[in-house]
Formats: C-alpha cells, sequence, structure tokens
C-alpha cells in the first residue's frame, strides 16, 4: 500500500473540479455521490458501468414496510444505558427531523445508527484498529421517527479511526444513519458528521459526493439548546429523503 | 404541494461494519421455508472481477401472494404465520445470500417480482434491482421495466433451480452486469 494522502487529495480535488465544470456549464449539481469514485478504491470493481435504467415506481415502491413501536424499545434510542457502566467518551444527544421533500414529516419509520467508540474503534470481528473497545458501549441504536418526524438519541462522540484505502488514511468522525421513508424509493443509508473537523478535506468517503454543498448536508450542527447542562452536548441534523410520493399511506396509524 | 422542495440528504456507503447492527434476527425468512408455498430466493453477489461480494447486505421488499401490500406492522419481528414482505440478509463467505418468501402476485403493469436493495462497503450509493419469475415470460413481454432493459432483460428474471427454488445472481460490474434501477423521479 504505497499510495499517499496527496495522490488522493490531488484525485479528490479533480473529481471535485470536473464536478463544478459540469455545474459551470449549466448541469445541476450531484446531489449523491458518484459510484465510479477513484479516490475510495473499493468502488473500482464495484461499480455498473451500464447507466441505470430509469424506472416508473410500481404500488410497493411507492410504499415502506409498516414499522412498528413494537419492532423497537424506546430504550434503544439510549446508546449509553445498554451496559452496567457508564461508555467513556463526550456524551451528547442527537436529535433532528426527518422529512420529506415537500418539508412533511416522515412519521412512524425506523432509524438505525451505528458508531464507533469514543476511541474510534467498532465492535466487530472485522476491524483491526488497535484502539480499546469500551465493555459499556456497543454503539448500536435504533428509534421510530415520532409525529414531527422527531428522532434523539442518546450516545458518546465515536472517535476518528484509521482504515486501509491509502497511507495513513483516517475516517472524520461519523455516525451511521440507515433511515426508511415513507416510499422504499426513499431509502437511504449514510453517514452522519461532526463541524469542523480536520479530515473533511482528506476523507474519499465524505468527499464522494463532489458538489460542497450536498455534502456539506451531512453535518450536524451543534444546537446549544440541546445541551443539558452538567451532563450532555447537543447535536441537531435533519434528514431529507426525496423521492416518488405515496399514494397509499399512513392505513394502520391508529392500530400503532 | 409547495413550490419549494427541501434538497435530498446525499448517500454515503454502508461501510464495512455494519454486521453487529443491521442484521436482524431470521431476517432471510419473510416466512419461515417449511411454510406452504414458500420460495427460496437465492444466489451469489459477485464484483467486476467476477469475485463474491461477503460484505453485502441485502433487502427484499415484495407485495403478498395475492398482489397486494402487506400493511401488517411489526416488518423486524418473525412470528413465523404473519408476512410484511420485508426481508434483510447478508451475503455469507461465498458471497451468497438466501431469502424464503412467498411468490408475489402480479399488480399494476409489472409481472410478479421481488424488490431487491443491494448495500456493500464500495458501494457509495445503494442498487435497486428487481428479480422476476422465469414462468412469467408471458407477462414479461408487457413489462415496461423489462422492456426498457433491452437486451440486458435476462439479469432481472431469476432462474429456476429446484423445486420452489429461483436463482438470482447479481453482478455489480461487468460480464452479464445486472440491470440496476433509478427510480428518481
Ligand atoms: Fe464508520
Amino acid at each position: 500500500m504505497s499510495i499517499t494522502q496527496d495522490e488522493i487529495t490531488a484525485e479528490i480535488e479533480a473529481v471535485e473540479a470536473d464536478a463544478a465544470s459540469l455545474v459551470a456549464a449549466g448541469g445541476s449539481p450531484e446531489l449523491h455521490p458518484r459510484r465510479d469514485y477513484a479516490p475510495y478504491r473499493s468502488t473500482r470493481l464495484r461499480h455498473p458501468t451500464h447507466e441505470l435504467v430509469r424506472a416508473d415506481p410500481e404500488e410497493i415502491e411507492r410504499v415502506s414496510p409498516a414499522f412498528g413501536h413494537s419492532d423497537v424499545n424506546p430504550l434503544e434510542s439510549d446508546l449509553t444505558i445498554q451496559h452496567s457502566g457508564e461508555p467513556i467518551g463526550e456524551r451528547m444527544t442527537v436529535t433532528g427531523r426527518v422529512l420529506d421533500g415537500d418539508g412533511r414529516p416522515v412519521r412512524g419509520q425506523l432509524i438505525e445508527v451505528w458508531q464507533a467508540n469514543s476511541a474510534g474503534r467498532y465492535v466487530h470481528k472485522g476491524d483491526q484498529h488497535p484502539a480499546p473497545l469500551d465493555p459499556n458501549f456497543s454503539g448500536v441504536g435504533r428509534a421510530i421517527t415520532g409525529d414531527n418526524g422527531e428522532y434523539r438519541f442518546t450516545t458518546i462522540k465515536p472517535g476518528p479511526y484509521p482504515w486501509r484505502n491509502h497511507l495513513n488514511a483516517w475516517r472524520p468522525a461519523h455516525i451511521h444513519f440507515s433511515l426508511f421513508g415513507t416510499a422504499f424509493t426513499q431509502r437511504l443509508i449514510t453517514q452522519m458528521y461532526f463541524p469542523a473537523d480536520p479530515l473533511f478535506a482528506l476523507d474519499p468517503i465524505y468527499q464522494s459526493i463532489a458538489d460542497p454543498a450536498a455534502r456539506a448536508r451531512l453535518i450536524g450542527t451543534y444546537d446549544h439548546s440541546e445541551s443539558v447542562s452538567e451532563f450532555s452536548l447537543g447535536y441537531r441534523w435533519d434528514i431529507v429523503l426525496t423521492g416518488p410520493r405515496a399514494t397509499w399511506m399512513e392505513g394502520e396509524e391508529a392500530h400503532d | 404541494m409547495t413550490e419549494e422542495r427541501l434538497t435530498q440528504t446525499p448517500s454515503q456507503t454502508i461501510g464495512p461494519f455494519f454486521g453487529f447492527a443491521l442484521p436482524i434476527e431470521r431476517g432471510s425468512e419473510i416466512v419461515p421455508g417449511h411454510r406452504e408455498g414458500a420460495i427460496r430466493l437465492h444466489g451469489t453477489v459477485t464484483d467486476g472481477a467476477g469475485a463474491p461480494i461477503v460484505d453485502a447486505i441485502l433487502e427484499a421488499w415484495q407485495l403478498d401472494e395475492t398482489g397486494t401490500v402487506s400493511q401488517q406492522r411489526g416488518a423486524l419481528a418473525r412470528d413465523g404465520y404473519g408476512f410484511t414482505g420485508f426481508g434483510r440478509t447478508s451475503t455469507d463467505l461465498a458471497g451468497h445470500y438466501t431469502f424464503t418468501t412467498l411468490k408475489p402476485g402480479a399488480a399494476g403493469r409489472s409481472a410478479p417480482y421481488v424488490l431487491i436493495t443491494v448495500f456493500a462497503r464500495g458501494l457509495t450509493h445503494h442498487l435497486f434491482t428487481r428479480a422476476y419469475f422465469p414462468e412469467d415470460a408471458e407477462a414479461h413481454a408487457n413489462d415496461k421495466i423489462l422492456a426498457a432493459a433491452g437486451q440486458r432483460a435476462s439479469t432481472l428474471v431469476s432462474v429456476a433451480d429446484g423445486r420452489s427454488s429461483y436463482r438470482f445472481d447479481i453482478r455489480l460490474q461487468g460480464e452479464g452486469e445486472t440491470v440496476f434501477l433509478d427510480f428518481d423521479a
């Protein structure tokens, strides 16, 4: 593994310049990452080479699985109480709303999160980072969105961690989020980041979204009104899921 | 409907470390394999070099046998009786996945199919595809997506490989590359 950060950074900058020139020529900004994104080496053999086939969603694709409160225990949104002791790290609340493209709340849907501990280590047997596991932190949470699309997790701030994309590659601190919208076409897995991380410019996963304004949507904001005196810091991050609208919805809401 | 649309939150790769978080107990059993009418839908996920992808997670989402959307709550639970139409499973060390389910009925303009969503390290954005069934050739002739897929439509049709068993291999890249779908309006 001899690829240097400078080589990766140069590749990142070249793609961003290419994306900017497309916008300057009248194209729309790229809202999602490029699937074929050379600086993130694992995309090389895993991106389709054919263009995706445009499809009108059928009924099944315009609705989502009916998750409910029976699927998720409310305690699962607190990642700091899953063991007998307190996890080590900066305790925080991450809260926000899940909305559709019209600004309507995505209600009663499943959010799953997973993250490294404060030392940057995952509870995953494939994680070889020689940082300590925390016996009081698993880093897994789930919640069902409320009537206003709101969610709230209590956790600790994850640490940055190294990976093997290139020499001295480090991921900025992040929390993985998995979301379901009102339609399956809105399905989204993404990552939330923290303000002013010095690793942003160097990270080919964050930078795989070539448009600077688009990738900045992944950064939560510090929200002092969500900080709790002598207890935790607050971060706010809203999520927008767009795509074709559901025509069938909320049929069983009263049952839950 | 308002004029101003909010802008989509971008996707990011699922990465390699979801195995302790996303798998659900018996997530591959949309119905238990012993249930009457159960079918097996399975295959291998491979990359552009033909190598198995051992760290993918797949979701299945489908109509019930009568072609109706299940409105049963509790899509993460597996009580052995209900049918929610949702499944989730990881590939194994050979890149292989299996769902047990019911064959969906037809609805709308499409022939019967199971929507399959693929997530993996190295996919910056998930991929949608549809697994159709080989015995529905007549309905396939009128299916818009199969028509739009043209010469590559065969990658969307599973192969019968035993009693109540269908093989649906997913090739992310290269020879026989699976057709993936873009639903964005
Ligand atoms: Fe991560």
